[in-house]
């Protein structure tokens, strides 16, 4: 556990000292304030910012993920011919990388909102609900991104792997459950709706904090679904189980292949 | 200290060890030699736990070290390709990784014994230097240093000389037989046969994945009447060519 931390500790520092998480914090906490600035409203604002986390938070935890891995197998490497037990070298990486990651997040978007006044607004829960779902993709996503680094030597090979999952969640996985819904519309497609929305971490965060905000229009068919299915409330726990076992799967994965792994 | 039982290793379709068995007494130096791509630097990741064998049991102190890392408190390992995390400076390197093995009795007299070595192979000068800008004979004394500043009862060391200067590798040699002399085993590989002479009690001679010799150095060259060990070698590659050839 001690060793756990520790490198947890180094890792942590080196990701901070990085440029690029001061870059990561610096875009959210610009891009924030100006997303208050032009909606004028706290609830637009959250509305317009959740489109921005969505797509960037996963992107930028991909390419961190499959950069960080890639970096730090020297490191890695050192450590494993010292007394510290395999898993505690591979998940302390890990956590170094997705805390610092939601850390340069949840500032960056804390700071404007918290300018603006968040605590003493109604919005509070919903803000706090889209923190969270931010840091979680970046969790999920730092996890993707390092099982696909380990499943490939061959780094052009991993990241091309890495960005072609991002791009598939955040892009074209809501054009093909377009095309599947207009093309079988004629059979009742509801359970169908909820499986593959859970089969995307993106997807199910964005049905998680419409349910929240509960603004009907935005819901679109799957969160419609979701929200008719399961009420708001549990419609709400049975995505945050979801999310968190996109968290938990494939960094459990990981582990096993790494305790597997030749070096 | 070490007993390796019946080791076997592939990597896909190339099998590198073909059942390997060695037993290592506490308080010897041992020498593995063998042709490039013999087997020796596998042996030794086995034995390190960072090549997982698919065959065959190895013992370090009597301990079985599959699903185990505390074993490695005992060891002070030398890596052959010096890979560090290239952003931190030397003397960061050395604070970390004596802070990672901090809690163990073996680190009560690293730092300074840290210190001491880094004034015998003359580094103060780069301590606080990035170690992406080292070159490569002073990044080779760093992993010395790094391997032996640990009061392990193992060393393990993968081709140590490489890229050392002469007085390095005098200084090197002394301080390894003042640890042997200390009752510490010594593991190591290397190409260069005088040091081989001068220093190991026993070699372990590797061929294609299976022990070809294993034996006093002295007794292969009065076996094989030569005056020097890397006759003595030759000598006993020509007869396996020729077993071979027939």
């Amino acid at each position: 556990m001690q060793s756990l931390i520790k490198i947890f500790k180094y890792s942590f520092y080196d990701v901070l000292r990085s440029r690029w998480t001061v870059l990561y914090f610096l875009f959210f906490l610009v891009s924030t304030f100006a997303l208050l600035y032009f909606s004028g409203n706290m609830s637009k604002g959250i509305v317009s910012l959740m489109n921005v986390t969505l797509t960037i938070t996963p992107l930028i935890s991909t390419i961190f993920g499959v950069m960080h891995y890639y970096n730090s197998r020297e490191f890695m490497e050192l450590l494993l011919s010292q007394p510290i037990k395999r898993s505690n070298i591979f998940i302390g990486q890990y956590l170094g990388l997705a805390i610092s990651l939601s850390f340069s997040f949840v500032a960056g978007t804390f700071i404007p909102f918290l300018s603006y006044g968040i605590f003493v607004s109604q919005e509070v829960w919903d803000f706090s609900l889209l923190i969270f779902t931010g840091a979680i993709l970046s969790f999920i996503f730092v996890a993707l991104a390092f099982l696909i680094s380990i499943l490939n030597e061959n780094r052009i090979k991993g990241f091309g792997i890495a960005i072609l999952v991002w791009l598939c969640m955040a892009v074209i996985y809501d054009g093909l459950i377009l095309m599947f819904f207009v093309s079988f519309n004629d059979y009742p497609l509801e359970k169908a709706a909820v499986i593959m929305t859970t089969l995307n971490p993106i997807d199910l965060s964005r049905v998680m904090i419409l349910l929240k905000l509960d603004i009907s229009a935005l819901m679109g068919y799957t969160a419609a679904v979701f929200n008719q299915s399961f009420g708001t409330t549990s419609g709400m726990i049975i995505s945050l189980l979801s999310l968190s076992m996109w968290a938990i799967l494939p960094i459990v994965l990981f582990n096993s292949f790494a305790k597997r792994r030749d070096f | 200290m070490v007993e390796v039982k019946n080791i076997e290793k592939s990597f896909g379709k190339l099998t590198v060890l073909k059942g390997v068995n060695v037993h290592i007494l506490k308080g010897k130096v041992i020498a593995i030699l063998g042709p490039n791509g013999s087997g020796k630097t596998t042996l030794i990741k086995c034995i390190l736990g960072l090549v997982l064998p698919d065959k065959g049991d190895i013992l370090v102190g009597g301990e079985n070290i599959k699903n185990n890392w505390t074993y490695r408190n005992n060891i002070g390992y030398l890596p052959q390709i010096a890979r560090f995390p290239e952003n931190l400076s030397v003397s960061e390197l050395f604070r970390m990784i004596r802070d990672l093995r901090k809690n163990q009795n073996t680190c009560s007299n690293s730092e300074k014994c840290c210190s001491e070595l880094v004034s015998l192979f003359q580094v103060q000068t780069f301590l606080n230097k990035p170690l992406r800008s080292l070159s490569g004979g002073t990044r080779q004394k760093v992993n010395v240093i790094l391997a032996l500043m640990f009061n392990s009862d193992l060393y393990i060391f993968d081709e140590p000389t490489v890229g050392l200067d002469p007085i390095s590798c005098v200084r090197y040699k002394e301080t390894i037989l003042k640890e042997k002399q200390k009752g510490k085993t010594i593991l190591l590989t290397t190409h260069i046969l005088s040091e081989v002479e001068e220093m190991a009690d026993e070699i372990i001679f590797l061929m294609e994945g299976q022990i070809y010799y294993q034996g006093s150095p002295k007794e292969l060259m009065a076996n094989k009447k030569a005056h020097t060990l890397e006759k003595a070698i030759a000598k006993m590659l020509e007869e396996h060519e020729q077993i071979h050839t027939c």
